[in-house]
């Protein structure tokens, strides 16, 4: 059977080592993550070793190895959004997800993120959930604000 | 559509002349809507804009047109430049000037079409009106040139930004675009052009400064079939966003000066090396680049000139270091960003060892202009040595912030004072930051530093990417240098020995300097402090022994920061006290007796339960548990918390 990677791999016919970051990004993006198997084609595909790709993949921040949460926690931690408290906000939803940045939690309910910029400066610190932003997020309203979203697992 | 597109190109594109014929620039009011039969909605749609809700003011007044039955045309411009105003209206009437109009939530939208349709504006949400030739001006409504954030600017890169349709290349040729490039290519030899650009003085706006003409011409005399050009769109900088805004706002002239560059250099393929995450920049551009190889300025023999180009986004991984311009070629290559020992310079081997260019937005934006007015012209602006304009991304405390633009020469000064309006609530300035994580800090006694590349370094400053941070008094000096120096240390790619332990060992001495006093009698003090005294010796060494630009400048803020304000780091080290009350570790809370109500809100919400009391009596902290968090300082109403 084809899969979603076999019909990305395909496109890229000429295999030739510079296409391996675009190859992985698209893979990324239709799958949302790069999977063990993936990566193993890849490297078929390309004539390349799987460490070697392994390697590359997590030396770059883009790449992630596990399936996204259902709900995508970024805050931006740019020197605007630091000088404006982001630091405070980003320690409360740790507290309050139980995720670390770049990890998703395990029942895979949040992924959180920390970006450099978002260029939202005026309105820092700034947090998009699921790519829908919240502007001068205040340490106090993170509680609220997750409790809210962890209702919504529950009467799904 | 058809008969549009060959129009352009027979009368405007291919016209010999340089001015238009009357027929031809009367047909063209229209597509630049200089001239306009319906009115015209301008909303604002940068990253910026939709961050702030300018998604929902477009559809707002989508909707509002459909149910009024008002013929009128919405039209998405890129951002203006000043954030705070975002999301940003302009409605133009026919035969009326231009009025723009600032933070128009889609709540606002309604009322304000509603008045300016009846001939009755809303003064509160008005910035001013944009005077245009032989239009009916608005009486009693100033005009946006005389705005103080506009007045001290002089927008010549930035000229189209928020003025045009980004994803319509009719209207950025009806508004002059392509035609320098048409001419490059039909009339001038490559040399021709690295003649002219190195003659105006074009110098390179990432912050080197070394001079684009140069460069080129190394890379057109290093002899070779193939040569590449890469714009280096790479910026992730912590607070620096001036590219994005320029490729969401007018991503025409930055494929225009890409192609005029490619030119020069005689390559027939370039590359834009995009930032990740920056999807909105990225469908911009890519659309630019479908238009323009429809309209055959892009592709095989470019009007019948001989001359073959073609253009492709690259999405760069995520890796800070990917700016450097080594580490962006291995990771165009598919191999890991790391940076390579120069020389060899990219000019002779770079991508796939053939002679590659690699220039900044900012400065291939300048190119087309330098084209289309000349090298004179162009070095009439700006100081002798830089000639030109450059642009800041303004933020941080300052009151407006946003992309700005300034003639070389301007002071810092104007800059922070006049155009960004001074510091936000009323604080007091501090330091200025230019040149985002490796930036150096410039206090109140420097500001009055011209922006030119050879003045600024004399003044231990350098010109950067276009970083701005502006810093006041509520800032603490040791925790912004920890921030900047934990993000070098997880951008650092961990190839040399010097980066990769001098930045952890950096982190971990500054940690310890802003860290709650464990165990004072243990030998933590004693340790801490040696740490503190070897700190300047690790800087000294990252900055020579470093491979790549990321080492070498990563210790300039610690540099600068204990240059400038050694009495604050004195402070936490001696006397372990912050002054802005923002380091954690160094403060502890207390609770006024006198006015403490009582209320149990800090205690229900301490996170360590380190607050103790009845309730309706006033409430005591345990020092010792306090974490310094802070959350009860924010949440009391009685404001009985203080800071020690």
């Amino acid at each position: 059977m084809e899969t979603d990677i076999d019909k990305v791999i395909k496109k890229y016919r000429q295999g030739r080592r510079e296409e391996l970051i675009p190859l992985l990004q698209e893979i990324q993006e239709t799958s949302g993550f790069l999977s063990e198997d993936a990566i193993v084609k890849v490297g078929k595909h390309l004539g390349l070793s799987t460490t070697k790709i392994y390697g590359l993949a997590t030396f770059y921040d883009q790449f992630k190895f596990f399936p996204k949460g259902r709900i995508h926690i970024k805050v931006c931690n740019g020197t605007s959004c630091f000088l404006e408290g982001s630091q405070a906000v980003l320690n409360n939803i740790i507290d309050e997800t139980g995720a670390s940045p770049g990890q998703t939690t395990r029942n895979g309910n949040f992924t959180l993120e920390v970006v450099s910029c978002m260029g939202g400066c005026n309105n820092g610190p700034v947090v998009s959930v699921n790519n829908e932003f919240f502007t001068k997020v205040k340490p106090e309203q993170i509680p609220e604000m997750i409790r809210k979203l962890k209702y919504i697992f529950e009467n799904d | 559509m058809e008969d549009l597109k060959n129009f352009l190109i027979s009368r405007v594109l291919l016209l010999e002349s340089d001015t238009l014929p009357q027929e031809t620039e009367k047909s063209l009011q229209y597509l630049r809507r200089d001239k306009t039969d319906v009115p015209l909605i301008f909303i604002s749609s940068g990253t910026s804009s939709m961050i702030a809700g300018s998604e929902k003011t477009y559809f707002s007044a989508k909707t509002y047109l459909e149910e009024s039955d008002i013929t009128a045309d919405i039209i998405r411009v890129g951002c203006t430049g000043p954030f705070n105003y975002e999301p940003s209206v302009a409605v133009q009437m026919p035969g009326k000037n231009r009025l723009f109009f600032r933070n128009i939530t889609e709540e606002k939208i309604e009322p304000l079409l509603n008045g300016v349709f009846h001939n009755d504006i809303n003064k509160d949400d008005l910035l001013g009106q944009h005077g245009m030739k032989g239009f009916e001006m608005w009486p009693g409504v100033p005009f946006i040139g005389d705005l103080p954030f506009f007045a001290f600017q002089k927008r010549i890169v930035l000229g189209n930004c928020g003025c045009y349709d980004p994803e319509s290349i009719e209207e950025y040729i009806a508004r002059g675009g392509y035609r320098s490039y048409v001419k490059t290519i039909r009339h001038y030899t490559y040399e021709e052009v690295c003649d002219i650009v190195e003659k105006s003085g074009l110098r390179g706006r990432s912050g080197g400064g070394y001079p684009t003409g140069l460069k080129w011409k190394q890379a057109l005399n290093t002899a070779s079939g193939t040569r590449y050009l890469i714009c280096n769109a790479k910026e992730s900088d912590p607070g620096s966003f001036c590219n994005i805004t320029i490729i969401e706002s007018d991503p025409h002239r930055l494929i225009e000066g890409m192609a005029i560059a490619s030119y020069a250099i005689g390559s027939s393929s370039a590359i834009v090396y995009l930032r990740s995450g920056s999807d909105y920049a990225h469908s911009r551009i890519q659309k630019a680049i479908d238009s323009a190889r429809e309209y055959g300025l892009l592709g095989h023999n470019i009007y019948s000139s001989g001359y073959n180009l073609d253009i492709s986004v690259r999405i760069e991984p995520g890796a800070f270091v990917c700016g450097e311009e080594t580490a962006l070629i291995n990771s165009l290559e598919g191999k890991r960003g790391m940076p390579q020992l120069k020389p060899p310079y990219p000019t002779t081997y770079g991508l796939s060892g053939k002679p590659t260019v690699i220039n900044n937005v900012e400065t291939l934006m300048n190119v087309p202009i330098i084209m289309q007015n000349g090298p004179e012209w162009f070095r009439s602006h700006g100081t002798d040595n830089s000639p030109g304009t450059k642009i800041f991304a303004v933020a941080g405390k300052a009151r407006l912030t946003g992309v700005v633009e300034v003639e070389m020469g301007t002071s810092l000064k104007t800059i922070i004072d006049d155009i960004a309006d001074g510091i936000k609530d009323g604080k007091e300035f501090k330091a200025v930051q230019i040149g985002g994580a490796s930036g150096t800090y410039i206090t109140h006694d420097n500001l009055d530093v011209p922006v030119d590349y050879e003045l600024m370094k004399e003044r231990d400053a350098g010109m950067g990417a276009g970083g701005f941070i502006v810093i006041d008094e509520s800032t603490c000096m040791v925790d912004l240098v920890r921030f900047y120096m934990e993000f070098i240390r997880n951008e650092s790619c961990g190839k040399c020995i010097p980066c990769r332990e001098g930045t952890g060992r950096m982190l971990e001495i500054l940690e310890g300097i802003i860290r709650k006093p464990a165990n004072e009698d243990s030998g933590t003090t004693l340790e801490r402090f040696k740490g503190v005294m070897q700190l300047e010796t690790i800087a000294a060494v990252m900055k020579d022994a470093s491979l790549c630009g990321l080492g070498q400048t990563a210790p300039n803020p610690f540099i600068s920061a204990l240059k400038n304000f050694r009495e604050e780091f004195e402070e936490h080290i001696f006397d372990r006290k912050c002054r802005a009350n923002v380091c954690r570790g160094l403060r502890t809370f207390s609770i006024d007796v006198d006015k403490c109500t009582g209320c149990t809100a800090c205690a229900a919400r301490c996170p360590v339960n380190a607050i103790y009391g009845t309730r309706l009596q006033p409430f005591f902290i345990v020092e010792d548990k306090c974490i310094g968090c802070g959350i009860c300082f924010d949440i009391c109403k009685f404001s009985a918390i203080v800071v020690k």
